[in-house]
């Protein structure tokens, strides 16, 4: 009786209180938002240059590249070759009808080809990668982590860094610059197929058509692209599983976050290394533009 | 003349000095202002409930956890101020057996006991398989596992290959972490004479973690008990108890006693005391 009495006592804080605490609390959330950001970001850099550091400063042992190169690269052909494969079909599919109407298909060619090799391929290739190989790899030294065997590495005189991370790292540069190349030739070989034996479009106008716009610095920009996101993927992967939370739940989290992140920066990368590398072309072919 | 007096003088230093040790996970404390001296040969038993800092306190012996305020110091170097590679260069020196044998699960045990000799030592293959058999059969085990995953192996093989894995480099300091938590009371004893057998065998310091009391009793020279720090109060030390295995039962402090008699804490913080051990029954 008292207690209900003394609540109908309290006053309760009248709207503008409480629009100023609402704002504050905003505000704090924010702030927490931002620290929080700026602590992820930090942690990546750091490890990162620890990474590079072991890699220039030892050589890593060749018992720990050969399985990554593997695992990187040979058993992710299939997903990448299988998916340029329905990105170059897809994409004559979509731009056909378009450039029908406006009797443009001989130039498809040209279109479906530069998509492929300046952005599709790398992209996709990229994208299959940090689903296939990254979020595996979270997922795998983030079991390490949380059984342990992290720890008994460091504890038997092998640092984890050089041990884990370095051959990781050297297996996605040295290998996405192959699966990107696969992407972009059965991309290409996929968009010719549909459109050469599907859509009766002539293959000697296609292939023409796809000479006169696709330049070698156009496959240079794709394959130069992928390097960065191979970077990005084994970074933000290895980082995601040596700080990954304890249980099964953790584990979980290291692989899901590890492919939203790699995903985002690939995506951010690509953008600004697409502005970059215009720019290199446009100084040092400035009739390039001209021409188009 | 001068030199044996240099090496008298190292050999009377401890192993392992830690001093004003704060050790904190963001904003939750785990161990506070821990001064403790390990002499070399000693086998030293900490004990404590879970959640106390035991393995916390382990692994910062091995640089494996940064303290956050006083320093570890390992015959002489001070872990915090060693660059990562001198760091990696001095835990050659310890054996770390863990809790659930921590061994890499895409390697046969042939490989796990022989990685540290593959990666710090330039012996032929079979050389290396000689170490490994003798380590294993060390161990009580037979050779014939050696080519098994550690999955197909049961928890208590399990901490063999740890231990045999640990002895690989024939280290001077052996750090047990729960070495017998999850067995059975035999297989325990068991362990525990293994413990004892490999400090008999080498000139070996050692640090048990364990909250069994069994283990602590047989295998230690020496007993530290540590206190969960949320069930401290401001200015109490976190070290209960420090002293032989023979007069722990008599130490003043009464919640030693009890740890050490396995009765819950019920006379020492009333209805508090068994609320904070996790066992109370609410509602």
């Amino acid at each position: 009786m008292n207690a209900t009495a003394a609540n109908a006592n309290v006053r309760r804080p009248g709207p503008v209180l409480r629009l100023v605490g609402a704002a504050a609390d905003a505000v704090a959330d924010f702030g927490k938002l931002m620290v929080d950001w700026a602590v992820s970001v930090g942690g990546i850099t750091l490890f990162s240059v620890r990474v590079v550091s072991w890699m220039v400063t030892r050589r890593p042992r060749r018992e720990t590249l050969l399985p990554n190169f593997y695992q990187v690269g040979v058993l992710s052909l299939p997903v990448v070759a299988l998916t340029g494969t329905f990105i170059g079909m897809v994409l004559a599919v979509q731009s056909y009808v378009q450039f029908r109407v406006m009797h443009l298909e001989t130039r498809l060619g040209a279109v479906i080809n530069m998509t492929l090799v300046r952005e599709l391929g790398p992209v996709l290739a990229a994208t299959m990668l940090a689903g296939r190989v990254g979020s595996a790899m979270a997922a795998e030294l983030g079991t390490m982590r949380v059984t342990e065997q992290i720890d008994a590495l460091a504890s038997m005189g092998a640092n984890p860094i050089h041990y884990l991370a370095v051959p990781r790292l050297l297996a996605c540069v040295f290998m996405i610059p192959s699966l990107t190349i696969m992407a972009d030739f059965m991309g290409v070989a996929g968009g010719y197929f549909y459109s050469v034996h599907v859509l009766g479009i002539d293959m000697h106008h296609y292939f023409t058509n796809s000479e006169q716009y696709v330049g070698s610095f156009d496959i240079f920009s794709g394959v130069f692209k992928s390097l960065f996101f191979g970077i990005a993927i084994a970074l933000v992967s290895c980082h995601r599983g040596f700080h990954c939370d304890a249980g099964a739940e953790g584990v979980g989290r290291a692989a899901t976050t590890a492919f939203v992140y790699s995903f985002v920066i690939i995506l951010v990368l690509d953008l600004a290394l697409g502005i970059f590398l215009d720019a290199i072309y446009n100084s040092i072919w400035p009739e390039g533009m001209k021409m188009m | 003349m001068s030199r044996d007096v240099d090496e008298d003088r190292e050999d009377a230093r401890p192993l392992v000095e830690v001093r004003g040790l704060d050790v904190a996970f963001g904003a939750q404390e785990v161990l506070r202002d821990i001064s403790l001296e390990i002499p070399r040969g000693q086998t030293l038993a900490i004990i404590g409930e879970s959640g106390c800092g035991k393995t916390v306190l382990l692994k910062t012996m091995i640089g494996l956890v940064r303290p956050t305020r006083g320093e570890v110091s390992f015959d002489g170097h001070d872990l915090q101020s060693l660059s990562e590679k001198e760091l990696t260069r001095q835990r050659i020196r310890f054996g770390f057996v863990f809790q659930n044998a921590a061994l890499f699960d895409s390697m046969t045990i042939e490989q796990n006991v022989a990685f540290p000799l593959r990666q710090h030592t330039a012996m032929t293959e079979t050389e290396i398989h000689e170490v490994v058999l003798a380590r294993l059969a060390e161990v009580g085990l037979a050779a014939s596992v050696s080519n098994k995953k550690p999955a197909e192996l049961s928890g208590g093989m399990r901490k063999r290959v740890g231990l045999a894995r640990a002895l690989t480099m024939q280290p001077d300091i052996l750090l047990y972490d729960e070495p017998t938590t999850g067995l059975d009371p035999i297989m325990s004893d068991v362990i525990g004479e293994l413990i004892v057998e490999t400090r008999t065998k080498y000139p070996i310091t050692s640090v048990v973690v364990t909250h069994d009391m069994r283990v602590a009793q047989k295998v230690a020279d020496r007993i530290v008990m540590l206190y969960p720090l949320p069930q401290l109060e401001d200015e109490e030390a976190q070290i209960l108890y420090d002293g032989p295995p023979a007069r722990i039962e008599e130490a003043e402090d009464e919640r030693v006693g009890q740890f050490v008699r396995g009765e819950a804490k019920a006379g020492v913080g009333g209805e508090n005391g068994i609320r904070d051990s996790g066992f109370g029954i609410r509602g």
